[in-house]
């Protein structure tokens, strides 16, 4: 049976991880249409154009290792190990949903493979991070956490005030910023006066390195060191990424604000066409394997959906269970 | 008067402020663009830069920044687009803008406004769906309005922009799509404090604010074995106790219908003013239709059941003139 925690163990090659980026930006382009036909209500954030983060960070993480991740979730999850029918199902309400329907787009979550709930509100995730590796360490084991967060979530307390206490405690956290350029719709130079975020680290005394994003080896290069470091309790590092969201903001926002011929630069450094390329070069793959792999991760998310939408909303009792442990 | 969406009476009560009152400004996260309910759309170009001020992802720093500009006589109106996002900024609302006044002996006054959007029923989860006016009650300094439609959303908000001390106006998101009638200009201003009195009626009176309005109106509308008088109480902090009074001293019942929780919920003071100072008049004990203690959920059909539909109402409003009794709340031994 696909479980969650087999589909990661699908990251240990080099195939299996361009397969999920592949992945990653099926189910993410198929959402359009899931909420053209009604099936997805609130908001949905995508993050088509960053699978190389989630997939480099995915592929360096033990599942026992915790991830906490925002709202732009639905990359890390697939990721993680969540199947597809775990993120659609949750996305469209349905009880096969990863967090049972309950939780929507903004709160996906998966325990087996160490994802937490997802944060909704900006720079939620860092300070809990922070407390998963506190518990490592008053443990005594070597498990590490890992926080995913925006360019734009870098100028909120939460951010300053845990690389702070990361710091000063040699927490073994890992703080990964996903640098797509924008915060909603403004672009990070209008809210930042600083171009690589990076150097925020330097403030807290904090390790860093700058990442390019686009690059699944070069995600999982950085991502390695870090985690050998943080295991070795050397304590925290940040780590940029610079990557691009296609979309816009959200299913709302049809991203006007962008500079003309931005996206189109974008995609001439495609990570699933970096990833691909360079497999094709080295021999791994055939233009017809890759052609075939298209087919057959599309023909998979397209029986996902159909699983999703046969599958049943969750049953009312559902909204008063587990507010409390008392029920 | 004009007919226009909530949103727009947003923004027209926002643009109407700015251009008697040079001190008024705005303050928040992508106000210029309109933000993501389009309720600031046209500003920036209208009143520049200067006065539509974008900024970074810190709410802590722009609300005290509000906080700040006010005391010097400036005007803010800072935008928090959810509601829940005030949480990371609380401190410089409820603990130090609040009491300036107090503690500085009138020295310092703090002409705040704080918006949000606020509210379930749309899917967007149970961290961007709350109302949150638990936050504020109980907080000695602040004042809190929650507008029910476009003419009260733009006369509350110039009220709001308008008051000395900080006011927060909750502005239900389901509401922003809603069209009326607004009378724009002085006449439009709905002044903070005062309910208003939607219909008349004689067998029982209904206490409603923001989007409960709606529904306790259209279980009213549905059927028509009772008669009610629905009140719109359109400021919680402070309520019209003396409307309240009056309507139930007249109908001898009163049923309050709330969105969020029931337990804490803002019914319960109305209740318990009531009992105390109609005690003996009273054909019925007072009775509460709340939402259940639950996080929001997310899936359509659980959301739909979280919140008091007007079937609902109608049902318990049945019931209770039947037996005399307050009804027991649908989740209740249901689970
Ligand atoms: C405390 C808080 N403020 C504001 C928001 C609204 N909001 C949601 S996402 C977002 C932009 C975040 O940008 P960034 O950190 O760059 O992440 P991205 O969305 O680009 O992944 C904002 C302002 C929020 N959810 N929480
Ligand atoms: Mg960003």
């Amino acid at each position: 049976m696909v479980t969650s925690l087999s589909r990661r163990g699908q990251l240990n090659t080099e195939i299996g991880r361009l397969e999920r980026m592949l992945e990653i930006r099926a189910v993410e382009e198929s959402i359009q249409t899931l909420y053209n036909d009604g099936h997805v209500r609130g908001s949905t954030h995508l993050a088509n154009g960053q699978e190389a983060v989630s997939v480099g960070i995915a592929s360096v993480l033990r599942p026992t290792d915790v991830v906490t991740c925002t709202y732009r979730g639905h990359a890390a999850a697939l990721a993680l190990g969540v199947t597809p029918e775990g993120v659609l199902g949750e996305i469209c309400g349905r009880v096969i949903g990863c967090s049972g329907g309950i939780g929507g787009s903004m709160h996906l979550m998966d325990a087996s493979v160490g994802l937490m709930p997802t944060f909704a509100i900006v720079g939620a995730g860092l300070p809990v991070a922070a407390g998963v590796a506190l518990a490592a360490k008053l443990k005594k084991n070597d498990s590490v956490a890992l926080t995913i967060f925006g360019d734009g979530s870098t100028n909120i307390g939460a951010f300053h005030e845990t690389l702070n206490m990361a710091s000063i405690f040699k927490l073994p956290v890992i703080f990964v910023i996903e640098n797509n350029l924008y915060g909603e719709y403004t672009r990070i130079n209008l809210s930042t006066p600083i171009e690589d975020l990076a150097d925020r680290a330097d403030s807290y005394a904090m390790r860093k390195e700058i990442v390019d994003g686009q690059d699944v080896d070069a995600v999982i290069k950085a991502i390695q060191s870090a985690v050998d470091f943080a295991r070795a309790g050397n304590g925290p590092s940040l780590i940029e990424a610079k990557t691009y969201r296609y979309s816009g903001h959200s299913r709302s926002d049809p991203a006007t604000y962008r500079t003309p011929g931005e996206l189109d630069e974008w995609k001439k450094r495609d990570p699933l066409d970096i990833t691909a390329n360079k497999l094709i070069a080295k021999g791994t793959l055939s233009q017809a394997d890759l052609e075939k792999m298209k087919l057959d991760i599309a023909a998979r998310v397209t029986k996902a959906i159909e699983t999703v939408l046969e599958s049943d909303g969750p049953d009312l009792s559902t909204l008063m269970q587990h507010v409390s442990e008392k029920g | 008067m004009t007919v226009m969406r909530t949103r727009q009476a947003v923004i027209e009560a926002l643009s109407d402020e700015m251009e008697s009152d040079p001190n008024v400004f705005l303050m928040g996260e992508d106000i210029g663009s309109g933000g993501p309910f389009k309720a600031t759309e046209g500003l920036i170009e209208k009143f520049g830069e200067s006065r539509v001020i974008d900024t970074p992802i810190s709410e802590m720093a722009f609300l005290g920044a509000g906080v700040g500009a006010a005391a010097m006589g400036m005007r803010p109106v800072v935008e928090m687009m959810f509601i829940e996002f005030i949480g990371v900024a609380l401190d410089q609302l409820t603990t130090q803008g609040a009491f300036f006044r107090y503690l500085s002996r009138g020295a310092y006054q703090v002409p705040l406004t704080i918006r949000a959007a606020a509210g379930a029923g749309m899917g967007f989860g149970c961290q961007h769906s709350q109302i949150l006016d638990q936050w504020f009650r109980g907080n000695a300094g602040i004042s809190l309005v929650i507008p029910s439609n476009p003419q009260s959303m733009y006369g509350l908000l110039r009220s709001a922009i308008r008051s000395n001390d900080p006011v927060v106006i909750l502005e239900h998101k389901g509401l922003y799509g809603e069209r009326g009638e607004v009378i724009t200009g002085e006449a439009g201003i709905v002044p903070i404090g005062q309910a208003r009195k939607v219909t008349e009626g004689s067998d029982v009176t209904i206490v409603a604010i923001g989007s409960t309005v709606l529904t306790a109106k259209a279980a009213l509308d549905s059927q028509s074995e009772w008669s009610a008088e629905i009140i719109d109480l359109q400021t919680l902090i402070p309520w019209d106790k003396s409307s309240v009074m009056k309507s139930v001293a007249k109908t001898g019942r009163l049923v309050v219908v709330e969105e969020s929780s029931y337990s804490g919920g803002w019914g319960a003071e109305i209740c318990s003013e009531v009992v105390s100072k109609l005690w003996g008049q009273l054909k019925s004990p007072p009775h509460r239709i709340t939402s259940p203690d639950a996080p929001i959920p997310y899936a359509q059909e659980l959301e739909k059941r979280y919140l008091p539909s007007s079937v609902y109402v109608v049902a318990q409003i049945n019931e209770l003139l039947k037996t005399g009794k307050s009804p027991a709340a649908w989740w209740e031994g249901a689970k």
